[in-house]
């Protein structure tokens, strides 16, 4: 086998590999909350819960209504989104104009409920939701063994999270969003109707949520609390990232991904702890973050 | 006038037939501390460990309460039951309310070993027993023993003997770990690693994943290239089903021997059959066992809403039935003397057979070495095992130490 320094190189670029799976999966948490935050300044603590209800939907569908994965990519996401949007009219609206911490309360609130819920009817040992037929089994690539279904979460993040940055950022309806949250009341003098595009942005941000969901489902435990740990990963991620910026959150998630990776391989105790280590040094030295504006 | 006499002989004779009641209620609850035996359950409720004990633990204590009847000398039995949230503050804390100010007489359940370590030391001073049906350390017959210990449903040195000495002898000798890091997992890994090695086999490696871990595929990839014959999963509940899963994905079960040292019915029912059919591993109760384990699982499902019973539900059970069978037999609810009894009496129910507690508080009894069933083979979602070999009691267990020795 090749080594170098001592280090076995196939096994590193397993490493690298799978961290970049992981990282693409952080990469679309990120975004989401990202969207959220850039664009409507809404610092939402339930993305985590709603991760979580994208993978149980995707679960009972399956279940209860013999839903494949398939059609569970589709509408599972609207669903989540659906929901939130139901929670940006019913809850945050009344509370915009507010500090942020009211929002981060209010949404922080509203996953351990949406947890406990979960907790309670479906128990804490999880299920399980089998990988789809056409995405069994997997391809040696020499240095490692990839299976195909983890290739799958790198392709549909990677091409998400571009067309979401590209939305944002080179179009006319991306310029819209920016605008509205710059001067509200300006664009809605132009005749955009800014609260329904509120509801619709949340929707979305949301709505990548229950995405993740239903793809980490086949891999994961579904459970109730699979987001609430991963979700103070995520804000690390989209704090390194700079709060708010797009293009930032999806490339710290990446990057993220591969050093937790990395720890896991040279010194596995702090894989979990790495990546604070990181938004504190980030914090120290660049307060807006990486790719954040200074205010 | 003859309506007033009535009246207040009545009251007279109703009065000193009150009187009477009182004064003869102590005679009947003489020995015990005050008018009823309360059993307090102490558990995690909510979190990870909730399905292998937790809410379901009170029901199983709730069913040896109705088996025996709903009293003992003539007095009530009651469960009350908190969540401990697995934070040993909390636990030390309930601990002490329970026995200082609301007069529990034993205490159950008990699953993570870090509550269990400070509600022993609470309960030990007060010199209540604790019947522990979910934790795995062996400390509490070991280094923190104590004559008021009774450790009843497993421990770390009769899973890691019973699933790993068999592999090791049947060949498997290159061994890889995926260890929990925290106490419990390096227990267990230090255990089987004394087998492995004391059976000729060797350990090529082991990953410290942290706790809640949920993606092991960096640990996966290091067992594939340490090129072990064996992966022993040194972790517990929802860590065990994350790491299980990412070894089948990522092929290592197809390299190695895939080992789950600490595996409940309700977490193997939480996997897919096509993963984890065919692991081996060792359990004290399995629901089908025979005749009376159905029987008792069926009323247990029927109260739970169809939740598999794990071996801390059977254990749970099994422990306060012992424990009041010993209240009735000695007319007391004194820990001493009820732990006494209970280690000279053999426990005898349809979890605890060729039982015996120990004089240092373990409760050695049948262990079972099983097969998960293939999905093919699966007639029912609750049909997982097949029971390969019965482990009698003194070779699951490690021998007592003399230091803990309380007879």
């Amino acid at each position: 086998m090749t080594t170098i320094l001592g280090i076995n190189v196939f096994a590193l670029l397993g490493q690298l590999l799978v961290g970049l799976i992981n990282g693409s999966f952080y990469a679309l948490l990120a975004l989401g909350l990202a969207i959220i935050f850039g664009l409507l300044r809404i610092i939402n603590f339930a993305q985590g819960a709603l991760y979580m209800l994208g993978a149980f939907l995707a679960w009972l569908g399956l279940q209860q209504l013999g839903l494949n994965y398939w059609l569970a990519l589709v509408l599972v996401p609207l669903a989540v989104g659906a929901i939130g949007i139901l929670m940006e009219r019913t809850l945050i609206r009344p509370i915009a104009g507010q500090d942020h911490l009211y929002s981060l309360l209010l949404t922080f609130g509203v996953a351990l409920i949406l947890q406990g819920a979960f907790n309670h009817w479906f128990g804490s040992s999880g299920q399980s939701y089998p990988i789809p037929d056409a995405l069994k089994g997997g391809n040696n690539l020499g240095f490692m063994y990839l299976p195909t279904y983890r290739g799958w979460i790198i392709l549909v993040s990677l091409v998400v999270c571009l067309a979401t940055w590209w939305t944002i950022e080179k179009t006319r309806l991306g310029a819209y969003l920016r605008a509205g949250t710059e001067n509200p009341q300006l664009l809605q003098g132009f005749g955009v109707n800014v609260p329904v595009m509120i509801s619709l942005t949340f929707g979305f941000g949301v709505g990548l949520a229950g995405l993740a969901g239903v793809l980490a489902a086949p891999v994961y435990s579904v459970s109730a609390d699979m987001g609430a740990n991963l979700l103070i990963v995520v804000f690390a991620i989209v704090v390194i990232g700079g709060m708010g910026s797009i293009g930032g959150a999806i490339l710290t998630g990446l990057a993220m991904g591969v050093i937790e990776g990395l720890t896991k391989y040279f010194y596995p105790q702090a894989s979990s702890t790495v990546i604070f280590m990181v938004m504190v040094l980030v914090l120290l030295f660049k307060p807006a973050g990486l790719f954040g504006k200074e205010a | 006038m003859n309506d007033r006499i009535s009246r207040t002989l009545s009251s007279v004779v109703l009065g000193s037939a009150l009187g009477l009641a009182a004064l003869s209620a102590p005679a009947s609850q003489a020995s015990l501390s005050d008018d009823r035996v309360r059993l307090g359950v102490l558990a995690d409720m909510s979190g990870p460990y909730g399905d292998l004990c937790g809410k379901h633990c009170v029901e199983a204590v709730n069913m040896a309460v109705e088996d025996f009847g709903g009293q003992v000398l003539g007095q009530p039995i009651d469960v009350i039951s908190a969540d401990d949230q697995n934070k040993p503050d909390l636990g030390s804390a309930k601990a002490r309310e329970w026995i200082e100010s609301q007069g529990v007489d034993a205490i159950n359940g008990l699953v993570a070993s870090s509550v269990v370590g400070a509600v022993a030391q609470v309960a030990n001073s007060a010199e209540k027993p604790i019947l522990i049906s979910g934790a795995g350390s062996n400390t509490f017959t070991t280094k923190t023993c104590s004559p008021f210990n009774a450790h009843w449903t497993y421990d770390v040195v009769a899973l890691a003997r019973g699933t790993v000495s068999p592999l090791v002898k049947s060949g498997k000798k290159k061994w890889f770990f995926i260890t929990a890091d925290y106490a419990f997992g390096h227990a267990l890994e230090n255990v089987a690693t004394g087998i492995i090695e004391s059976n000729g086999g060797t350990v090529v490696g082991s990953a410290k994943a942290p706790l809640g871990t949920t993606d092991y595929s960096s640990f996966v990839l290091q067992a594939i290239s340490s090129g072990a014959d064996a992966v022993a999963l040194a972790n517990a509940g929802k860590d065990f089903v994350n790491s299980l899963k990412g070894a089948s994905e990522f092929g290592l079960s197809q390299q190695a021997t895939m080992v789950g040292l600490l595996v409940f019915a309700s977490d193997t029912r939480s996997i897919d059959a096509d993963i984890i059919g065919n692991m081996r591993l060792t359990t004290g109760f399995y629901w089908d066992r025979d005749e009376a384990t159905r029987v008792w699982s069926k009323r247990f499902m029927e109260r739970t809403d169809g939740a598999v019973p794990t071996m801390a539900h059977a254990g749970a059970y099994s422990s306060t039935l012992h424990y009041l069978k010993a209240v009735a037999a000695t007319g007391t609810d004194d820990g001493a003397t009820v732990m006494k009894h209970m280690k000279a009496n053999a426990p005898d129910d349809m979890f605890a057979r060729h039982a015996t507690l120990r004089a240092d508080g373990r409760m050695a009894y049948d262990m079972y070495q099983v097969r998960v069933k293939t999905a093919a083979e699966r007639s029912n979602r609750n049909d997982l095992y097949e029971i390969e070999n019965v482990i009698p009691g003194d070779q699951a267990y490690a021998a007592m130490i003399p230091e803990c020795d309380f007879k």
